[in-house]
């Protein structure tokens, strides 16, 4: 029994490291979500404020046209790393970038976008506990979906955004669906 | 070519390494002397090798040169002084190499300062040290060469991160090294008391201070990390419970732990076979952070760029080194000879209970870190936890081991007498409640959270006791005249004991304050409009825009009134880092005792013609860099002890068996 008791932490550290073995062949940040290849659920999300004619972020704006919806949160460090080349891309005009201001208060989101600059052409509000985004398949925030001229959700890319991703990932997938 | 001299050192150094882990084992199994004779001039040689490797790295980061690729990724010529040679270990190779060089002056220490150590002992721990400087030297050269050529080479490098370019962090990683790879020492020595199958008072005075110097720097590295992060990320927020927060934090919970165990060891011969598993858990928690923030199993902020093979590499090394130690350890420990045996209620018993309160701590910090993926490998879900988690299981065990810490220390060794002890303490918890209701009703009873009271109140109870223990220790009630001179003989590590003690209740201070009462202000300021927070006038009086060193930088100048009566000038900063192009806000920052006025300027909105600004008041804060610069302060103190001085075993043992005598 008092042997057994000095097995303890070797048997505690072998399971850890099975764990281990497993999280490596798992990639956190590339899971299919569970909505690819689905419509956009239901959702009509209020406006930021101070956003002049933005009605918010519904379900049938994201139809008709190939678009980034980007899921951001003033509390969210990694989204500040990613802001920059949303404002760069955003310039470019390839495709509409959509915001949603996740499990946040409409104050400090609207604040955020005047301090880090507001890329969006649209923005919704989806505060605490953020359910709305989470029926849109998030899973922390940054995270992007790139969704079809149908309004069916192609592609989502968990984590910032930088400008190995966009040229090698979601360019051209966005290029693809835009023919 | 000195690039090509650097790589060439690391290979001649992993040589060497090799011949260091092999023939002083064989010689000790042997008893051959002339075998174990070569583990010193071998642990000399590896560091000459290594820090010849860092230099190299570093000339080249300094000169600027862009033909070695991780200079060319990391650096740029306009970048000051200053931060070319923190780039050296502003990334993931270099950071590697700064980990090896530590590990080898480690090495290189046991050999200048042991001079004392049984041979055995000595030469088997130089083994196993150069066991773990194999396995990171072959890493560092099969997947991660800081010395790989570019060709052609590049005009001028892509920069450092400007997030990075900062005094704070710069100094963050060597501090942390020397921490993490400190631990190393209480490893190498607690597998090498496995392979003898001994461990005595003597093992203990030689790991103790290798120990704490460990722990000191740890201590200092997180909280540099932690200072970083509150002036730059700009919300005035210090700990986030991030995976590499949490990886950094683990190890020194185990390290707390081990310092306390091993005065048991020293003082007592007891608790011999836990303070072996503490130092190889403590090591263990240092390889582990290595793994999960170079490996990407868990997605964090300050991961490193990642790379599935480093990540099976560190695997293998994590589970050789800590599977195959606690192996070691569950055939070899159980023989071990048990020390002397002590009531629950004793010194040695607070000291127990310390160990398991810190244990469980580090373990639910280790399961709310790994919950995610264990979560996703279980196909549970993506999950993350945050915050909420930590402060609801990691706090309420950390509230009686403050309590305790006041008592422990009062408390005899062998058998102790609590009830004596509360009886001397009684004052002092009075005080404490007294304090404690004073907050709570200050802040308004209900308008604050409901744990302030609390808080202040375990502060008090810490810190005064504290202190009563060391006025009954130099007797200042009973015989001041004589009490100065008493506190001079104190023993130093008493000194850095009470210093630690009392930082701890300063820290708790400043996190229950800026826990509980921190005021923020939102919005957009137009020239000449005054804000009001913390009792302070904000007016914002210009704004413009100001060149740096590599940077532009839009200035704000803030005006600081209270009362009507201007006191200060506050200038925070939004810079545009030229390389890489990136936005960056620094904040100004006026610090007192009773808080922080901490200024952040935004964008400005045209629409209001004004600025966006970010003003806050965070209570308290100062109190936190107080509590740990008196960490800090204490273990250095303790580490000047006379016992732990160089060659100081065999005279310290003689003056322990005369005081006991």
């Amino acid at each position: 029994m008092k042997r057994a008791l000095y097995l303890l932490p070797v048997a505690i550290f072998a399971a850890m490291a099975l764990l281990f073995v497993k999280g490596l062949t798992m990639d956190p940040k590339a899971i299919p979500s569970v909505l690819i290849d689905r419509p956009v659920p239901e959702m009509a999300l209020p406006p930021l404020p101070g956003r002049g004619e933005d009605t918010g972020l519904a379900t049938r704006d994201l139809k008709g046209r190939v678009s980034l919806v980007n899921i951001y949160g003033s509390w969210c460090i990694a989204c500040v790393q990613e802001h920059p080349y949303l404002m760069e891309y955003s310039k470019s005009g390839i495709v509409p970038i959509h915001g949603i201001d996740w499990r946040d208060d409409p104050v400090q989101g609207a604040a955020w976008l005047k301090k880090h600059g507001d890329p969006y052409d649209r923005v919704g509000v989806d505060p605490a506990p953020g359910r709305a985004a989470v029926d849109f398949g998030v899973t922390g925030a940054p995270e992007s979906f790139i969704v079809d001229k149908n309004g069916i959700i192609r592609y989502k890319h968990i984590g910032p955004i930088s400008p190995e991703v966009w040229n090698k990932t979601l360019l051209p997938i966005i290029r693809e669906l835009q023919k | 070519m000195i690039a090509e001299i650097g790589h060439f050192a690391l290979i001649l150094a992993l040589c060497v390494a090799m011949v260091q882990a092999v023939v002083p084992l064989m010689g000790a199994r042997r008893g051959q002397a002339s075998w174990m004779a070569v583990a010193e001039p071998a642990s000399a040689l590896q560091f000459l090798f290594i820090a010849v490797a860092f230099a190299a790295l570093t000339n080249a980061y300094v000169t600027s040169d862009f033909s070695v690729m991780n200079v060319a990724q990391n650096s740029h010529t306009e970048k000051p002084m200053l931060y070319k040679v923190a780039g050296v270990w502003g990334n993931h190779e270099g950071s590697l190499l700064l980990w090896i060089t530590i590990l080898a002056l480690f090495g290189f220490a046991v050999t200048l300062f042991g001079r004392n150590l049984p041979i055995g002992l000595k030469c088997r721990a130089l083994a196993v040290q150069a066991m773990i400087a194999v396995g990171f030297l072959l890493f560092i050269l099969l997947t991660s060469n800081p010395f790989a050529r570019l060709e052609p080479p590049p005009l001028d490098g892509s920069g450092l991160n400007p997030m990075l370019q900062d005094p704070g962090l710069a100094f963050h990683p060597p501090f942390l090294y020397l921490g993490y790879v400190g631990f190393s020492m209480a490893f190498s020595f607690a597998i090498a008391a496995l392979l003898e199958g001994r461990v005595d008072a003597a093992w203990a005075r030689w790991v103790r201070p290798w120990t704490l110097a460990a722990w000191v720097f740890l201590t200092g590295g997180i909280i540099l990390g932690s200072w970083w992060a509150y002036y730059t990320l700009g919300w005035g927020g210090w700990w986030f419970w991030d995976p590499v927060e949490n990886a950094s934090f683990m190890p020194w919970l185990a390290g707390t732990a081990l310092l306390h165990s091993a005065i048991v060891v020293e003082k007592r011969d007891a608790l011999k076979s836990w303070t072996i598993l503490l130092a190889i858990v403590a090591f263990g928690f240092s390889l582990l952070g290595t793994f999960l923030v170079r490996s990407g199993v868990l997605t964090s902020v300050h991961a490193f760029a990642t790379d599935p093979a480093r990540g099976v590499f560190i695997l293998l090394l994590l589970v050789l080194a800590v599977g195959g130690s606690f192996m070691l350890y569950a055939m070899r420990a159980p023989a071990m000879k048990m020390g002397g045996l002590f009531a629950p209620l004793s010194r040695e018993g607070s000291l127990l209970l310390n160990n398991v309160l810190l244990s469980t701590g580090a373990a639910t910090v280790l399961l709310g870190t790994l919950y995610p993926l264990i979560a996703d490998a279980l196909n549970l879900g993506k999950v993350t936890v945050g915050p909420p988690f930590f402060n609801s299981v990691f706090l309420p065990l950390m509230a009686p081991m403050a309590a305790m810490m006041a008592v422990g220390p009062m408390m005899a060794w062998k058998r102790g007498d609590l009830a004596g002890v509360l009886g001397r303490l009684k004052f002092v918890a009075a005080i404490a409640l007294g304090a404690g209701l004073l907050v709570w009703f200050l802040q308004g009873g209900s308008a604050g959270p409901w744990w302030t009271g609390a808080g202040f109140a375990l502060a008090v109870w810490l810190g005064l006791g504290t202190l009563v223990d060391l006025a009954e220790r130099i007797g200042l009630i009973d015989a001041p005249a004589e009490a100065l001179g008493r506190a001079a003989r104190l023993p130093r590590s008493t000194w850095g004991m009470v210093l630690a003690h009392f930082g701890v209740a300063v820290f708790i201070i400043g996190l229950t304050a800026s826990a509980a009462w921190t005021e923020e202000r939102i919005q957009t300021q137009k020239i000449g409009e005054t804000v009001m927070v913390g009792g302070y006038g904000v007016t914002l009086k210009a704004v413009n825009d100001v060149p740096g060193p590599n940077y532009m930088a839009h200035r704000a100048t803030f005006e600081i009134s209270r009362n009507g009566k201007v006191i200060d000038v506050m200038e925070p900063e939004k810079r545009v880092y030229r390389q890489p192009p990136r936005p960056i806000t620094t904040a100004a920052i006026r610090s007192g005792i009773i808080g922080d006025l901490y200024v952040v300027i935004g964008d400005p909105d045209p629409a209001k013609d004004g600025h966006v600004t970010r003003l806050y008041f965070n209570p308290c804060i100062p109190w936190l860099w107080a509590g740990a610069g008196l960490l800090i302060l204490g273990g250095t103190i303790s580490l000047l002890d006379r016992r732990h001085r160089v060659g100081a075993p065999t005279r310290a043992h003689a003056r322990g068996r005369r005081a006991r005598a």
